[in-house]
């Protein structure tokens, strides 16, 4: 036998026995949140946390929480470069830090840290000019050496001796990992116990329009009246809008990731590297979870191209040798909407009463609590909250735009 | 010992060593593990991850769910199936309880992948594959077959008979015969993951069953990457259990698995069997480990067993009991005694192996990867592909087909081989759970996960089987599902009083059976990770004793130091002697794309935002690239080499992405242009000579070329020869000085840059690397696209709206300079830094904030711009950085705050020409 005493995995809390009701469609609500992912279910929270709003429906066509919030690779960090991505990933990120208490939910939020690493000169000038902005933007952040990358995570190869040679890294101690599915269910039931109904295989097949108003929408499930539409349905959000006859940029591509089997703990934080593409972190469980880049063709079905796997595997083995005979034993893609500067698009629309939250790119799950809050906000008051006002539609005619290319996990 | 005379196909003349839990064993050549742990009557193998509940071995192949081991020898390697492992001398291991350990060195097998294209590929070398594999190569086809085992037959036992004679005879015959054929045949590669258009990945392992005899010279691993015009999945059916209380523990096996083991290992499971099932596939196991010397009884679920299997087992002695269940089981370390509810009422029958069937689960997986529908078979209760998917046929017992004579006739059609007379199959009771606990009625058994968590997940609101799968794990282990699937999906809809088929299953996503990190990156480690491109020069850099950076794929000498340089003293000599007399670069790396057509011109045109079409033969044009919002892209000069053609060049790391991006547009936007873009970057060397002497060593080895101002201006070009060697040459200055840009082609690169420095010599010519470049680049305010602009920053931005053409009506990124954001006067704009203090050197990606008196206040502190290059300048005596800055150019003249380190270093905002403002040194 073997000497293992705690039992690896058996740690991880029971879900509770009540989740959700699973109602009819009523006739009419005062918001109807179009997309029950975790968007739209953060969304659906703080309309009924912060604002009251409980006479709300969030739809969704599928299985709730089962696109992107099923599929992401849980990583929560908000050492973003420019000042409005960085307001609103630290808005979400000082969320996340009482999430679990807010929702009652053991969402496992465990803040290990994220290296960014660093491996050529100019890798090194892109780390500082981040670092010394999350720090006047009072994040934490730091440049951390070779040494010091090793130190945190002594099973990085930082010897010389590999193609793109590690030459230091950002360090954002506060960044960690949450169990996704717990995260969406914790949203779900607090949002179900709130009088909101979530209904599942619902799909939006078009509106009811009276002007520059949509007085319904047309589902599967029949027709609903709303006082307000709030799109939370991520690449599908342009396919929608495109009903109202608005045009969203857009593209949405297949991102990968993958697991391993399980694993004693080998890997105590999160590691990114831009440069030879790759991911890594270690579940609570103790399997590795691995995000691969973008792949380049756009499209709606949930998987993608084998050779992104095959270079993802070697840029792991090749930071961290001691994966070699780590084994995958799944891969999946989940769809990400990206927008021409990479930032998200959240506000209003040409339609009074119809607002947009889409184009989170690689960034939408470490954004859910934070931009719950700020939807429901914008929802509540009419108006964009002040952290999701940047990113209006409205900015790719004004040429304002908040260009998060060099700052996303992957390269899109 | 469990090991039975005549039967098997081991090798027993052949004794192997083996060490599993620290304890020693022996075993044969054609053992797996777990084979060999049942032959020396070892049944426990680890214990389950949550309940610590010990666990043996429940199948024969990859559908088993309880034995995982960690090997430690030859190599460590975590969490592997001791099924799938097979024996070798020496092998260490130990059984598993949740998690696998990776091995803390290095993995010194070598794994690499091979790329095949075919007519069909056959997935599955059973009767079925075998046959389809045949007559597509008999039909002159080009054929691969795959099978993941270590020897073709599938599921064949050696019992049946085919065309008369027994099935294994005829396997090899058709394995003969395929190799007659050319067929490329594989046994131990699994194909795990199909992709779209017929693309297939399948892992083949090439030497861990040899163990020590492995040729040193072999790689350990292959992952082969099928293209195949037709798929055939021919990959078999995998027994489904069947739920009943305290069904986890060792000793409790699928029944054809106990039979695999007799058949194949020679290996009796136990002596005191009883099969539970309600398929007649497990009477044949009966039978079988009956006639191997087992007492056995047999518990059938179904009202009527089936009459034909009933009178033979009577015949061997086995008892069979219709309409009964089993109701649990007893034992700790092994199964002891089966629980059952007969019509009689409940008994209690001591055993020590417990076989299970509930029918049978065709392997979809390959099928499902490819996103071939399925749909449940009340039938077969389970899942088979139903519409055919372009390309891929699922046949035999994949696509449903559980006799023989089905299977054969699957894999050959009308003429197929005849298969033995056989019980006809009657109808498999469907049955996914038993009576009895649900809180010990495990569903997925490595998971522990029971009917209870499925009920709690019911009622908990979940009505999605991804839901279920979620809230229960069951699905996520390392089997991800094979035997639990089904049962999940089943068991769920029972309690939901919703049907399966309404339900379905989870998704199927690869790889089928786990796959190494390591096999997956094959030869793309190390240096092979990315490929190192190096200049012709790169053995005279070495030997001149470079310091090289990687730059894109590129290795550049950085700086040339002598003997106790650093970086900084070699660079302030490098750019002294550069700017004072001449210097040297290697500048081959820079992107070259040669453009030809008679709608050359057009392209540019609309491409570059300033005017090419208009450029004279013989002359170059600096020019700049933007995306469609308006962001530099890339730069590079442009050379007119004739009415229809153009050389142009980009920045070192840029090129692939320019050539991409012209290319986008000419095929996808622009496809009636007549232009063809050539990279020429490898083609050509480029060896900028630099400096007031550089016309004295240029014109010495050129005699036949000008190099006077008149005939040889500023932004022209030149065609000469040396030697009978076509040498281009360009008046091209990085550096504001005299400049000549030597381009040759690259066969020729290291004797022409032997005769530069020859020449060079009595003028103290000096190489310099793309530091140096950095420095004298800066120095004149030239921008490098990536390092002083990060796609954010406009022309305009960096003060070079004169690149940017008034007159032409459209190019890439026009429409966006209209926009209002662009005309915001805060937007950054290009600027120096000079450090008021004259010594500190700003490091680059500082952050530039207003002027704090009274020290840095709290954040958030409002940032006006970042310092992109910073260096020491020789010429200006001290430090100098290029920075981006809110309003910058209204803003010259005034002092900044840049944190550094804690402190505030002051800096002053300038005009970013620090050198020779008057563009006097290009000329000499």
């Amino acid at each position: 036998m073997n000497d293992v005493t705690t039992a690896p995995g058996a740690d991880l809390p029971e879900h509770p026995d009540f989740l959700w009701r699973n109602p009819e469609p009523k006739k009419n609500y005062d918001v109807v949140i179009i997309g029950g992912g975790g968007h739209g279910l953060a969304t659906a929270h703080y309309l009924a946390k912060n604002h009251g709003i409980t006479n709300v429906a969030v739809l969704e066509k599928g299985w709730l929480a089962g696109g992107n919030m099923a599929r992401n690779t849980t990583l929560i960090r908000s050492n973003y470069l420019w000042d409005e991505s960085a307001a609103i990933y630290e808005h979400a990120l000082k969320l996340w830090e009482g999430l679990e208490d807010d929702l009652g939910y053991p969402i496992l939020f465990s803040q290990r840290g994220v290296l960014n690493l660093a491996h050529t000169e100019q890798d090194i000038r892109d780390s500082v000019r981040r670092v010394e902005a999350n720090k006047l933007n009072g994040i934490d952040a730091e440049w951390l050496g070779p040494d010091e990358v090793k130190r945190i995570c002594p099973i990085i190869n930082t010897s010389g001796d590999i193609r793109y040679p590690v030459r230091g890294a950002t360090y954002q101690p506060r960044a960690g990992i949450a169990k996704h599915d717990y995260v969406a269910w914790g949203f779900a039931r607090r949002v179900d116990e709130a009088g909101v109904d979530l209904i599942q295989d619902c799909e939006v097949t078009g509106f009811t329009v009276d002007g520059d108003r949509v007085t319904g929408v047309r589902t599967s499930r029949g027709d609903i009246g709303c006082g307000t539409v709030a799109l939370c349905a991520a690449g599908h959000t342009s396919v929608l809008l495109d009903e109202l006859g608005v045009r969203t940029p857009l593209q949405s591509h297949p991102l990968q990731a993958l697991v391993s089997e399980l694993l004693e703990p080998v890997h105590p934080t999160i590691v990114m590297s831009n440069a030879v593409h790759v991911y890594v972190s270690q579940a609570h469980k103790g399997e590795l979870v691995m995000g691969a880049g973008v792949d380049s063709y756009n499209g709606y079905g949930q998987r993608g191209a084998f050779h992104i796997i095959e270079r993802q595997m070697a840029a792991a083995v090749e930071l961290f040798p001691v994966f070699a005979r780590a084994h995958l034993l799944r891969s999946w893609a989940g769809i990400v909407d990206v927008t021409p500067d990479a930032s998200p698009i959240v506000g209003h629309t040409p339609y009074e009463n119809v607002f947009v939250n889409a184009g989170w790119g690689t960034g939408g799950f470490k954004a859910t609590p934070g931009l719950g809050w700020c939807f429901a906000h914008t929802i509540a008051h009419g108006q964009p909250h002040p952290y999701v006002a940047p990113f209006s539609l409205d900015r790719f005619t004004t040429g304002a735009l908040v260009d998060e290319h060099g700052a996303a996990a992957v390269a899109h | 010992m469990s090991r039975v005379h005549g039967y098997g196909r081991v090798e027993t003349g052949r004794t192997l060593t083996f060490t599993f839990d620290g304890r020693t064993y022996t075993g044969h050549p054609g053992d797996t593990l777990a084979s060999a742990l049942l032959a020396n009557g070892v049944h426990l193998v680890g214990s389950s991850v949550k309940l610590g509940r010990p666990h043996g071995i429940s199948a024969a192949w990859t559908e088993d769910a309880t034995a995982l081991v960690q090997i430690e020898r030859p190599f460590p390697e975590p969490m592997l199936q001791a099924t799938t492992v097979e024996l070798v001398d020496g092998l260490v291991a130990r059984g598993l309880r949740g998690q696998g350990r990776l091995a803390s060195l290095a993995d010194p097998a070598r794994y690499d992948r091979q790329h095949t294209h075919t007519d069909t590929l056959v997935i599955g070398a059973g009767p079925a594959g075998l046959l389809a594999a045949l007559a597509a190569a008999r039909a002159g086809e080009d054929v691969v077959l795959v099978d993941d085992r270590s020897c073709a037959g599938g599921a064949l036992t050696g019992t049946e008979v085919v065309d008369g004679r027994p099935a294994l005879e005829f396997v090899a015959d058709v394995v003969e015969e395929l190799a007659r054929l050319g067929v490329r045949h594989l046994q131990r590669t699994t194909a795990f993951g199909q992709y779209d258009d017929g693309f297939v990945l399948a892992l083949q392992r090439r030497t861990d069953h040899l163990g020590a005899a492995a040729p040193a010279h072999r790689g350990r691993q292959r992952v082969h990457r099928i293209r195949a015009l037709k798929v055939v999945v021919a990959t078999g059916a995998q027994e489904r259990p069947i739920v009943f209380a305290d069904n986890d523990r060792p000793g409790i096996m699928l029944a054809a698995s106990a039979r695999d083991y007799l058949h194949r290992y020679g290996v009796l499971a136990g002596r005191e069997v009883v099969v539970f099932t309600s398929d007649d596939a497990a009477y044949a196991a009966a039978l079988d480990l009956a006639g191997a010397g087992s007492e056995v009884t047999l518990l059938d679920v179904r009202d009527a067993p089936p009459r034909e299997w009933a009178a033979r087992a009577a015949d061997a002695g086995v008892a069979v009991h219709a309409s009964a269940v089993v109701t649990g089981t007893e034992g700790e370390q092994r199964v002891r005694a089966v629980l059952a509810r007969t019509v009689d009422g409940g008994i209690r029958l001591p055993a020590d192996l417990l076989l299970v069937s509930g029918g049978w689960n065709p392997v979809v997986h390959l099928f499902s990867h490819a996103r071939g529908a399925l749909a449940y078979d009340p039938e077969l209760g389970s899942f088979r592909p139903t519409s055919s998917l372009p390309g891929v046929t699922a046949i035999g017992a994949a696509n449903g087909t559980l006799d023989l004579a089905g299977v054969l006739r699957d894999g050959a059609g009308p003429d197929a081989p005849v298969a033995g007379p056989e019980p006809a199959r009657t109808p498999t009771g469907i049955v996914w759970r038993t009576e009895g606990d649900p809180d010990r009625q495990f569903v997925d058994i490595q998971r522990d996960a029971t009917v209870t968590d499925i009920g709690r997940a019911v009622g908990a609101g979940l009505r999605s089987v991804e839901h279920v799968k979620r809230y229960t794990t069951i699905g996520t282990a390392h089997d991800q599902g094979k035997t639990s699937g089904v049962l999940a999906s089943g068991i769920t809809a029972e309690l939901l009083g919703a049907r399966i088929e309404d339900l379905g299953t989870t998704t199927y996503r690869p790889p089928y059976t786990p796959v190494a990190f390591a096999a997956l990156a094959g030869r793309s480690r190390g240096e092979l990770f990315d490929p190192v491109r190096t200049t012709p020069l790169h053995e005279w850099h070495v030997a001149a004793g470079a310091v090289f950076e990687d730059v894109g794929q590129w290795k550049r000498p950085r700086y040339y130091p002598r003997p106790g340089e650093d970086m900084d003293t070699a660079v302030l000599r490098e750019c002294a002697a550069t700017r004072s007399g001449v210097g040297i670069l290697d500048g081959s790396t820079l992107g070259k794309i040669d453009v030809q057509g008679p709608d050359a011109g057009v392209l540019l045109d609309r491409l570059y935002t300033n005017m090419m079409s208009t450029l004279k033969v013989g002359r170059v044009r600096y020019g700049v690239l933007c995306g469609n919002d308006g962001m530099v892209l890339d730069d590079g000069t442009v050379l007119r080499i004739d009415e229809h053609r153009y050389l142009l060049t980009t920045t070192t790391g840029g090129a692939a992405t320019v050539l991409d991006w012209m290319e986008e547009w000419l095929q996808t936007e622009w496809p009636e242009l007549r232009v063809h873009l050539t990279s020429v970057t490898e083609q050509w060397s480029v060896f900028p000579v630099v400096g007031p002497r550089s016309r004295e060593v240029v014109g010495e080895v050129f005699a036949d070329l000008d190099v006077g101002n008149d005939a040889f201006p500023f932004m022209a070009w030149r065609d000469t020869t040396l030697d009978g060697v076509p040498v281009r040459v360009a008046r091209i200055s990085f550096s504001g000085e005299l400049a000549y840009e030597v381009n040759v082609c690259s066969w020729y690169a290291p004797a022409l840059w032997t005769r530069l420095l020859a020449a060079g010599q009595r003028h103290g010519i000096t190489p310099y690397g793309t530091e140096t470049m950095h420095v004298l680049r800066a120095e004149k305010g030239y921008p490098i696209i990536g390092q002083d602009t990060d796609g954010t920053v406009s022309p305009q931005d960096l003060g070079m709206s004169w690149v940017v053409s008034k007159k032409k009506d459209d190019f890439v990124g026009k429409r966006s300079f209209s926009r209002p954001e662009n005309h915001n006067p805060l937007r950054k704009q290009f600027v120096s830094l000079l450090p008021v203090d004259g010594r500190t050197r700003l490091p680059e990606g500082s952050q530039i904030v207003e002027l704090c008196d009274d020290g840095l206040p709290e954040p958030p502190v409002p940032m006006l711009g970042h310092v992109t290059s910073s260096y020491h300048s020789a010429e200006l005596a001290r430090p100098f950085a290029l920075a981006l800055v809110k309003n910058g150019r209204a803003r010259i003249g005034e002092l900044v705050d840049v944190p550094v380190d804690g402190a505030l270093v002051r800096a002053l905002i300038g005009d970013t020409v620090l050198v020779d403002p008057e563009g006097a040194r290009r000329d000499g």
